[in-house]
């Protein structure tokens, strides 16, 4: 049986993703219960000083360096190869990786190279009365819940971002250790050219999201609730026909093949509420929505159930903001 | 098989919309909805197709489900696919990523050489995503996951757009290589869509053999690692997390209902 609890830090780009440091929090409390140190992996070209003292302040003990040269710091196979080392080196009761994009890219290779079980998009860890680490997450297009057990170790599962808060920093905490590794360098039969696109928008960090869906009777209208969006400090979101048709990017597409968010306030516009589109916001602290159809499905998720036209809505809302911030 | 040919695999799945669960303990009652190729796949199925057009080989959608899901790998063949494989067994029942992927993998070698495996990015049942990476490993090819595009392909490699998270990454595999597709999915600049099989694809579809595949059909598989044996993941307690709905005001007065966003936004801090 392992020992302790082993994160990865994501730092594509050579920057430190936040959600790495969130399951920071996870570490420091599953280790409270049962003991061990939190070991962080980091693959990096250079030893950044800045970036060590912030994971010390946020519950690192034991950092795991792999130097990679600065062209290979994108090829997430070097990534699988540190994080399956670190694991043999440290044997850890849990492994954490976040469950981006990249996460769940990588982080099963390392679960298969090692014949480990891994939880996908876990909600929550714990730790039963048994003394058993136990993984939570949805199925099912996010109908069912399940609590997962791991017969093997360590226990392995990437965590949805956002989930967990990030820990207070400590700046008075030091590391114990660095712990620096030079990862043997074959070809993989893969080479990253470098990004294509950035991302315009991160919808899962926005804390107002103003969404439309199908009752959008043409793209343009969309200008209306960018500018509510706006006036809110928030985000304007999509529904998956909208994407469908062409009409917007995925990055702005909430739901399960899209994005799942939980900002404070959701406001949905001419959505019915598709279960895809429930399972990408039913997280949200507040809903709003609004439906000409008093039986649409998204009225039982949400707060406030308005009966209505999207765009007399959206329009009188907007009036009201104007007066209030004026 | 040959170098050339493209394996989908592709997940027969319950629609999630028809599915039924039981409530209380959060069981799947499988039987209540019929297995259709997992949306996701149909994308990978569609641009195995397109690459055929071009770089020629065959294509063999594979699966491992129970023996009622041949009729999805029947729709397999009438969008496109020459050969159709199902693994199924009840050795093989109960199996996670780990075991499911590592099935697949066996069969995969068995069929021999190939130049492509392509799959969805994850199912609308498992949702995990993990299968995909996990096959790739077991046979120690490349991959990329969260595929938004296929850019350029030749006789070598071929390049894509992937989804790192932080942003979009050009990344080019050397064959043999797999490929987690997205969607919407583009290929070349253009958008694809899963075809809709015409009549005559329908009809040679009935008429094609899907081949099941029996744990002992994999030469030199090794039981402890497929089925439930072989799943170190095990569920331990299931819930129905959908009928956890919320109890909303109704409005149908617009200005009642401004009035009601303006003081929720303002108890939220956020005016």
């Amino acid at each position: 049986m392992g020992y302790g609890v082993l994160t990865y830090v994501e730092n594509v780009d050579g920057k430190l993703n936040p959600a790495s440091l969130e399951l920071l929090s996870k570490a420091g409390e599953i280790v409270r219960a049962r003991g061990g140190k939190v070991y962080s992996v980091l693959v990096a070209a250079s030893e950044n000083p800045q970036e060590f003292r912030e994971l010390a302040a946020c519950g690192v003990d034991v950092l795991l360096v792999y130097k990679v040269g600065e062209d290979r710091l994108c090829d997430y196979l070097l990534h699988a190869e540190a994080l399956a080392h670190a694991i043999r080196r440290v044997n850890p009761a849990l492994v954490l990786v976040s469950a981006t994009p990249w996460g769940r890219s990588f982080a099963p290779r390392v679960a298969a190279r090692l014949g480990l079980g891994l939880t996908a998009d876990c909600l929550d860890v714990y730790v039963d009365e048994a003394g058993d680490i136990v993984q939570v997450r949805p199925a099912f297009t996010g109908n069912l819940i399940a609590h997962i057990k791991t017969v093997t170790s360590p226990a392995m599962a990437t965590v949805r971002p956002g989930v967990f808060a990030k820990p207070t920093p400590d700046y008075s905490r030091r590391l114990e250790a660095v712990v620096l590794e030079e990862l043997p360098v074959h070809p993989s039969g893969l080479e990253v050219l470098g990004p294509s696109r950035r991302k315009s928008v991160s919808l899962s960090e926005a804390s107002v999201v103003v969404a439309v869906g199908r009752g959008m009777r043409k793209k343009e209208d969309i200008s209306l609730f960018m500018e509510l969006a706006k006036m809110l400090g928030g985000e304007y979101a999509v529904s998956k026909p909208l994407v469908d048709a062409g009409w917007f990017e995925k990055e702005r597409q909430v739901g399960f093949s899209g994005n799942i968010v939980k900002p404070k306030v959701y406001l949905a516009f001419g959505i019915t509420g598709a279960p895809q589109h429930i399972a990408g916001m039913k997280d949200s602290e507040c809903v709003v929505a609004v439906n000409m159809d008093p039986s649409a499905p998204i009225a039982k998720y949400s707060d406030i159930f308005v009966v209505g036209d999207m765009y007399e809505v959206a329009r009188r809302l907007l009036e009201r903001l104007k007066v209030f911030k004026s | 098989m040959s170098g050339s040919d493209i394996v989908v695999l592709v997940k027969p799945t319950p629609d999630t919309t028809k599915v039924r669960f039981d409530v209380e303990t959060g069981r799947v009652d499988r039987g209540s909805a019929e297995l259709e190729i997992n949306p996701f796949d149909l994308y990978a199925l569609e641009l195995a197709v397109r690459l055929r057009e071009s770089l020629g080989g065959r294509i063999v959608a594979l699966a491992m489900a129970p023996p009622h899901a041949e009729k999805a790998l029947r729709d397999a063949i009438a969008r496109g696919a020459d050969r159709a494989i199902l693994l199924s067994d009840s050795k093989f029942a109960g199996a996670d990523t780990l075991a499911t992927s590592y099935t697949l993998a066996t069969a995969i070698r068995k069929l021999g050489s190939f130049r492509l495996i392509l799959c969805g990015e994850k199912s609308v049942d498992g949702d995990t995503g993990q299968v995909g990476p996990e096959v790739a490993e077991h046979l120690s090819v490349p991959h990329a996951a969260f595929v938004q595009g296929v850019v350029d392909f030749g006789d070598e490699s071929i390049t894509v757009e992937a989804d790192f998270g932080a942003g979009y990454y050009l990344v080019r595999l050397k064959y043999p290589a797999l490929l987690s597709v997205s969607r919407p999915l583009a290929f070349k600049g253009e958008r694809l869509e899963p075809r809709i099989p015409k009549l005559s694809d329908l009809m040679r579809a009935r008429k094609a053999t899907v081949e099941v595949w029996q744990a002992g059909d994999l030469k030199g598989v090794d039981h402890s690692r497929i089925g439930w044996a072989g799943s170190p993941t095990r569920v331990v307690k299931a819930s129905y997390a959908l009928e956890k709905g919320r109890n909303p005001v109704v409005f149908k007065s617009i200005d009642d209902a401004a009035e009601a966003v303006i003081e929720l936004l303002k108890r939220k801090n956020l005016l």
